[in-house]
């Protein structure tokens, strides 16, 4: 039986750990080396790394966060982070990285995904998308989720298939930071329209929203930070809680 | 040495780190040379068929791995590696090296409400518990997965260990020194790290 995934997510800034509420307010947390290190021993089945440092040097940082990762790594793992151009998602790749994130660029340029998933192969392009919820429908946002674009979320996701993604990582910019639950509302919404695996992303801040997105959406996989970074929970004791509740997920 | 086949496809330093952290040592190589001297070579790789042929044909490194084969060195495929070394694969309408007796299929269960491609963690069933590249497995371990095609084999005899994904099919196989894993060893942690292990002591 396929296990549902649970996937701690790192957001790096010049090498170092940190986390935003609301995409605002950024707190440094550690070095991420330990920390990928320590989930992966926990038990986490993937993980992402956000690489959200916007400097000159950073094709050059990223590079050597790659490298790095991937010497200590034996799980999948995910980069992500201002990725523009098919040679800069080769880069990560040929490093090390099993899949790539693409967000911003990709909202503005979808071609982008299709030229990647030809050069890379499918498998290893993960569409990020930031989603808010307006009046007017669930629109997609840009820059970290700070610029709101015109693009119905639900459509793009629908073409996400035949653009060449193979995964859909969706965060829900209004539940991001309030630890309050995933949105669950997006996530089904988003579940009929593609048979894509997804990532829910947002909203994470206790065992129970975990368990209540894995019986409620389809999702495969779910995304988490800083209740993983502060250590409120452990990997270990949220895998217990699934699997007493029949939900399938991977032991070590 | 190992060598580990450049042909312009897929995640090779993840496959050099893991078997680094298995206790041996591996080159990352295109050059036939270097390639026709190992002792034992792996054969990795992700994504289309199509072009992973292509990619070895360019470089005439499907003649090399038919020959080293020949010579009785053992050679071990990794996901699309693995579907490279059979007979015929669906993607694409293409032939493969022809070096272990299996086709290459198309996963058919979106009826079953499932996604393709089948990608995450999934436990395998051990047919040949007393193959070298087995040993020591703890009882359904789970192996990282990442593909859309599945590997049959012609006879059951040659099929390792199986997977189950709306259907059983062949997550490992091997026709005497040359054998396959869809799963990828070099992502699965602990379990991948044995499998390693195992390949280094084969």
């Amino acid at each position: 039986m396929l296990k549902r995934r649970i996937i701690p997510c790192l957001d790096i800034d010049q090498g170092r750990v940190v986390k935003g509420v609301n995409f605002k307010g950024i707190r440094e947390v550690g070095d991420h080396i330990e920390l990928a290190k320590r989930y992966e021993n926990e038990g986490a089945d993937e993980l992402v790394f956000l690489d959200i440092s916007a400097t000159v040097e950073r094709r050059k940082t990223r590079t050597q966060l790659v490298n790095r990762v991937a010497k200590e790594l034996s799980i999948p793992f995910t980069v992500g982070g201002g990725i523009a151009t098919v040679n800069e998602a080769k880069e990560v790749i040929d490093n090390g990285a099993d899949k790539v994130g693409v967000n911003s660029a990709a909202v503005r340029n979808p071609l982008l995904v299709t030229q990647i998933a030809e050069r890379l192969g499918a498998q290893c392009v993960v569409l990020s998308l930031d989603i808010a919820e307006t009046n007017s429908g669930y629109r997609l946002a840009v820059k970290g989720g700070r610029e709101l674009t015109n693009i119905d979320a639900l459509e793009f996701i629908a073409n996400a298939e035949s653009l060449g993604a193979g995964e859909l990582l969706l965060t829900s910019i209004g539940k991001d930071g309030t630890r309050s639950g995933f949105d669950i509302k997006l996530l089904r919404e988003a579940g009929v329209r593609t048979k894509l695996p997804i990532i829910a992303s947002g909203g994470a801040g206790v065992i129970e929203h975990f368990t209540e997105v894995y019986q409620q959406t389809k999702v495969t996989a779910a995304l988490a930070a800083s209740i993983f970074h502060n250590q409120e929970i452990s990997i270990n004791q949220l895998k217990e809680s699934c699997k007493r509740q029949d939900i399938p997920v991977r032991s070590l | 040495m190992i060598a580990i086949i450049d042909y312009g496809v897929g995640n090779l330093a993840s496959v050099r780190n893991m078997i680094k952290k298995a206790g041996g040592k591996a080159k990352i190589s295109s050059d036939p040379e270097v390639l026709a001297s190992a002792e034992k070579l792996i054969l990795p790789g992700v994504g289309a068929f199509g072009v992973g042929m292509a990619n070895l044909r360019e470089r005439g490194l499907d003649t090399l791995i038919k020959e080293r084969a020949a010579a009785g060195v053992k050679i071990l495929g990794i996901c699309l590696g693995a579907q490279l070394l059979t007979d015929y694969s669906e993607e694409n309408d293409c032939e493969g090296l022809g070096l272990i007796p299996a086709k290459t299929i198309r996963f058919d269960v979106a009826d079953q409400g499932l996604k393709v491609p089948h990608m995450g963690w999934n436990n395998i069933q051990v047919s040949q518990s007393d193959h070298p590249l087995l040993q020591n497995i703890q009882a359904n371990p789970r192996y990282y997965f990442v593909h859309s095609y599945y590997m049959k084999c012609d006879d059951q005899a040659d099929e390792l260990c199986s997977c189950d994904y709306g259907h059983s099919f062949s997550a490992g196989i091997a026709k005497g020194h040359v054998a396959g894993m869809q799963f990828h060893p070099e992502k699965s942690h602990v379990v991948g790290l044995k499998v390693m292990g195992n390949f280094l002591s084969w």
